[in-house]
């Protein structure tokens, strides 16, 4: 077949997207920021999940990606209502300022 | 033909989510990341995983960004704060050399996977990526993990309700 994606492709992709949420997470200040970068993290795997299922001919793989979507789905609820109930303490979204836990 | 559509839709996805990373107001962030979202369905398609693509579209795209939009909303947050690219000051030796490691980890899997041999996949049958099949095998071999994942949706909700609920005490 003529002009077929190779897997490389994806998986390079795939790596891109998780390299840039990683970044997100390390140099960015902003909460919310932070949290999207963890969302680019989940869909960059999703995104190699699928690849190999695809490459290999198989339904695990996308059974796992839904399930990572379920998951996603959970845990940004949890995590915007944290971030609220944070907000309320503390009218700010700045990483650096919520350090009352830190001994 | 389909390399002709995956290197404009993948650089899209990758624009795309470094403009979540760049832009200072998180308004901008989160309309990117629709984008970037947008675009990732449309990898999906061009993987012939149909359902995951609908999938993309109504959860990420729909859902939880519409709840991203919905917090940044109600925060109200101020669209330019100076300090969007501060680093704590303690910490900026260690953010600088880890932002570098990522990038030069980034490097060192492009080399190994530009030169490895994965060119010759499995003929893809009609079936592929429908909902019959996904639905057949998250029935049959994923029972539980689907049992489990509905009794980890109700916590989060419950979750969710309780965390935000006006006293927290």
């Amino acid at each position: 077949m003529d002009g077929f994606v190779p897997l490389n492709h994806y998986l390079l992709l795939s790596a891109t997207l998780f390299v840039i949420g990683v970044l997100g997470v390390l140099l960015r200040r902003n909460v919310i920021v932070v949290f999207m970068s963890v969302e680019i993290m989940l869909n960059a795997v999703n995104i190699s999940l699928i690849a190999f299922d695809h490459y290999l001919n198989n339904s695990d793989g996308q059974v796992f990606s839904f399930m990572v979507m379920c998951v996603a789905a959970a845990e940004v609820s949890v995590g915007l209502a944290i971030i609220i109930a944070m907000f309320r303490n503390k009218p700010t979204v700045n990483l650096d300022e919520f350090n009352i836990l830190k001994w | 033909m389909e390399l002709l559509i995956f290197y404009p839709l993948a650089g899209f996805c990758v624009v795309m989510a470094l403009g979540v990373i760049v832009s200072s107001s998180p308004i901008n962030s989160a309309i990117s990341l629709i984008a970037m979202m947008l675009g990732l369905a449309g990898v999906f398609v061009l993987q012939q995983a149909h359902f995951l693509a609908i999938l993309q579209v109504i959860v990420y795209a729909g859902a939880i960004m519409v709840l991203f939009m919905f917090v940044i909303m109600l925060l109200n947050l101020k669209s330019a704060e100076e300090d969007t690219w501060s680093i704590r000051p303690q910490n900026t030796y260690v953010s600088v050399l880890t932002g570098f490691l990522a990038l030069g980890a980034l490097y060192k899997i492009a080399c190994v996977i530009g030169q490895a041999e994965l060119n010759s996949p499995a003929a893809v049958p009609d079936d592929f990526g429908t909902v019959v099949r996904i639905g057949t095998t998250l029935f049959t071999d994923f029972v539980l993990p689907f049992e489990v994942a509905s009794i980890l949706l109700l916590a989060a909700m419950v979750g969710a309700v309780v965390l935000a609920k006006n006293k927290i005490d």
